[in-house]
């Protein structure tokens, strides 16, 4: 910036006018310099505009999926429909079925209408409607856990159902659901009065963060945990494949290999494979991994190994940059006082091009991170509700979803509840990956050195 | 002294050497163990069929102590090809259809090795025509729309290139709109529906089958039907008819930037943006589950999923996975999946009793 010449000094006029005179061809020279400034500047106001639509628009849409409509309810665990048999059997308590526990809903909505004085033409099991479809599970888990509080009054927080969720953030209107069988007006009004009460409550969800994926009929309760441990697990394959094969296969092209023509063709291949799209190596994963080796099918394990060879070409490039970075003289002098050639290169080079190959790698893990296309061929896309993996080898081994794949499955479904979520999804992707280039450019910034 | 810092600086560097190896080994040998006992059914297949598919695999999760099943989708083809790719545990134990398996099909699975196939019909989806909520609204019949997507319409005892550009000129009932269809994609089981219930329904009510099939040519009046049939069913290809290769979020995508489009929808996804969309109706009758049930609104077809019987007894839950999904309390007209937009199946009894029976396609057990 600095550089630039001072634009009113025309040092050679060839006419022979006056330096301080402007000839109509030093003016067009200027105003083309201007014209490019304005160009540049244009250029990367229109990118920032951008920039500040798609910021705004995400977390607009996506800021209201980590707050949901929660409503505190006290049920009966009614004993005659839960352990019809009195002997608290935990093998036939868990007999009675989800389905079961739903009139126990309706009755604690009577209770609570009957106690709060609210007035409704409501049916006690349209009045059930309003919360969530888990919330018959929520109570079978509790039972099965705590078979004691059988015949007892106890205090649930249940998630209301989607609609209702959608009312409290205005998303879902009295106009909007008039052709809408899930909900009525007459709901909404009891909503109103249960809000009123203070029984409907808009809490900070943090299952949205840490719960996992819920089928088409309970938006409300779908969360990003369990795809982001497959996430997780995934980059942890990368990391342990690709940064020891990745380093290694450079450090030798760079240091060791005789350069002749089969070692350009390798090179030049290398740069290749970093250009192949994405889904190319989801198809090479489909039939390498899952055909002919028998890997099982959605395992983060695969998707790790699928990620691993989109990744090295990114790592083998950055790390061969850094090598390269490194001046010749420390290499020399190394050799110069006795060291052989690998402990010129272990002991003095790699710990120099350090920082260069970490942040070569960071940024190769957040672009694997945000990859789905090769996802979608080995079976990480789709319904995957699978509950966290109790121990590493299940979480590399039993199946599961990985961030970006949750998202573009939520993106899908009908429900638009949905949509919210995979917008809140983005955010949690976004903050992943701005954290992960952020410690890159920290890494860059403290230890790389400049020759 | 030196010599001695260098030996042990070599040594140094073979350890973190050997580490580097060892945890690559270490991860091969995690992934040779892999192919070992899978403890969840997999399914796969059919768009139309996943949210059905994963709202009970969900209740099957939380009702039984087997793990939720994982259901990808993919399309019915897509879904089916996979069920036959052979039998064992890297193969799929379920495939969604959102229509038969084609006797093709079966055989690609007999060359493969899976020959006892289970077949469950678990109800029926409602196909309808949906445009944005604050435009005109529409009663179509099959004719109408024959008229306004056909590549080639019957004019005065001649078929021609189809030229309507709106509505009005295809019905006068209808407002003078451009015509802007959007419809599912070749790859969709919906699209077939479409085609057999719609199109040629009204390739046949406007006349334009009989001049087709003195046209045709074929050895035989089988061949000659069908090559009538496949000359009625394709589409104009100026733009006014849109094919949607992705899922009912694209087409409804399409309507809210289009506000003249009208777009193919399944009845469930109709039914959860009542907001956005007006239903139009076929034929003067509303699409409903109780109208599909009864069989008034003629745009329906039947979903399946099929069962490798080859997997029942090695995979856990898989038999109690495929009972729970046609017991009443979920497929019925009560469960969840009527309430999400599944038409019930009167027969549910007889299907409950193939899939404890169960009983193979082909009719041997």
């Amino acid at each position: 910036m600095t550089d630039t010449p001072d634009t009113n000094a025309t040092p050679h006029s060839k006419h022979g006018a006056s330096l301080l005179e402007l000839t109509p061809r030093t003016k067009r020279r200027n105003a083309a310099e201007r014209r490019f400034r304005m160009y540049g500047m244009a250029a990367i106001a229109s990118g920032l505009i951008m920039l500040v639509i798609l910021v705004v628009n995400i977390f607009g849409a996506g800021m209201g999926a980590f707050q949901q409509t929660f409503m505190t309810l006290d049920v009966e665990l009614l004993e005659a429909k839960l352990d019809k048999k009195g002997n608290r059997d935990i093998a036939d308590i868990k007999k009675v079925s989800t389905f079961g526990y739903a009139p126990l809903l309706a009755n604690a909505f009577e209770t609570l209408v009957a106690k709060d004085g609210i007035e409704t033409d409501l049916s006690p099991k349209k009045m059930g409607k309003l919360l969530s479809k888990g919330a018959a599970a929520q109570m079978r888990n509790y039972v099965i856990k705590n078979p004691d509080e059988i015949g007892k009054t106890v205090t649930f927080k249940f998630l209301t159902n989607s609609r209702v969720d959608g009312y409290m953030k205005g998303r879902v209107t009295r106009d909007s659901i008039a052709n809408d069988k899930s909900i009525s007006v007459t709901q909404l009004d009891l909503v109103d009065q249960l809000v009123a009460a203070g029984a409907i409550k808009k809490r900070v969800n943090l299952d949205f963060i840490l719960g996992s994926d819920a089928s088409d009929q309970r938006p409300e309760a779908a969360g990003m945990g369990v795809s982001m441990v497959g996430s997780l697990f995934m980059m942890l394959v990368v990391l342990a494949l690709a940064l020891p094969i990745g380093v290694a296969a450079s450090i030798y092209l760079e240091e060791f290999a005789p350069k002749n023509w089969i070692t350009d063709v390798i090179e030049v291949n290398i740069s290749n494979l970093a250009a192949v799209p994405s889904i190319v190596f989801g198809i090479l994963g489909l039939s390498v991994f899952i055909n002919y080796m028998h890997l099982p099918m959605s395992a983060p394990l695969v998707g790790g190994l699928v990620l691993t060879l989109m990744t090295l070409p990114t790592i083998i490039i950055s790390t061969r940059a850094s090598l390269k970075s490194v001046p010749p003289s420390i290499r020399d002098a190394a050799l110069g006082v006795g060291a052989s050639k690998m402990q010129a290169v272990f002991h003095h080079v790699l710990p120099l091009a350090a920082p260069g190959i970490l942040t070569g790698t960071i940024i190769g893990l957040a672009q694997a991170l945000g990859e789905t296309a090769p996802l979608l061929l080995i079976g990480m896309v789709g319904f995957i509700a699978s509950n966290p993996p109790d121990s590493i080898a299940a979480g590399l081994m039993s199946p599961n979803s990985a961030m970006p794949a949750q998202i573009y499955e939520w993106a899908k479904r009908a429900d638009p509840a949905f949509y919210e979520r995979a917008w809140g999804g983005i955010i949690i992707l976004l903050v992943f990956l701005i954290t992960m280039n952020t410690v890159a450019v920290i890494l860059r910034r403290r230890f790389e050195r400049r020759w | 002294m030196g010599m001695i810092t260098t030996s042990t600086y070599t040594k140094e560097t073979d350890m973190s050497f050997v580490k580097l190896t060892s945890s690559a080994l270490a991860i091969a040998a995690v992934s040779a163990t892999a192919a070992a006992a899978r403890d969840q059914v997999q399914v796969a297949g059919s768009s139309t069929v996943l949210p059905y598919a994963s709202i009970v695999a969900e209740a099957f999760g939380e009702n039984f102590d087997f793990p939720t099943p994982v259901v990808e989708s993919g399309g019915s083809s897509a879904g089916l090809k996979r069920f036959c790719e052979g039998v064992g545990e890297n193969t799929i134990d379920i495939a969604n259809a959102s229509r038969k398996i084609k006797d093709n099909e079966i055989a690609a699975c007999a060359d493969n090795g899976v020959t006892d196939i289970i077949e469950v019909r678990i109800g029926y989806d409602g196909i309808v025509f949906a445009s944005d909520i604050k435009g005109n609204s529409f009663e179509f019949t099959p004719t109408d729309w024959f008229l306004a997507l056909s590549d080639k319409v019957l004019v005065d005892g001649k078929l021609v290139e189809n030229t309507f550009k709106t509505w009005d000129q295809v019905n006068p009932h209808f407002p003078a709109q451009d015509i802007q269809a959007f419809v599912p994609g070749t790859k969709h089981g919906t699209r077939e529906v479409f085609e057999d219930k719609v199109i040629l329904a009204g390739c046949e009510a406007t006349g334009a089958f009989e001049h087709l099939l003195v046209a045709a040519e074929g050895d035989s009046d089988k061949a000659k039907k069908k090559a009538a049939e496949k000359a009625c069913i394709s589409l104009r290809t100026d733009g006014r008819s849109v094919d949607i290769d992705g899922d009912y979020t694209e087409t409804l995508a399409r309507i809210e930037s289009n506000k003249d489009g009208i777009g193919v929808f399944g009845l469930a996804f109709y039914e959860n943006n009542t907001d956005k969309l007006q239903v139009a109706t076929m034929s003067g009758v509303v699409p409903s589950t109780e109208s599909i049930a009864t069989g008034e609104y003629p745009v329906s077809r039947p979903l399946y999923f099929y069962v490798k019987k080859a997997h029942i007894g090695v995979i856990p839950g898989l038999k109690d996975y495929a009972e729970f999904f046609v017991a009443d309390e979920i497929a019925g007209p009560d469960g969840p999946l009527s309430e999400y937009g599944l038409v019930a199946d009167p027969d549910l009894a007889d299907t409950q009793a193939a899939v404890a029976d169960e009983k193979v396609m082909g009719g041997s057990m």
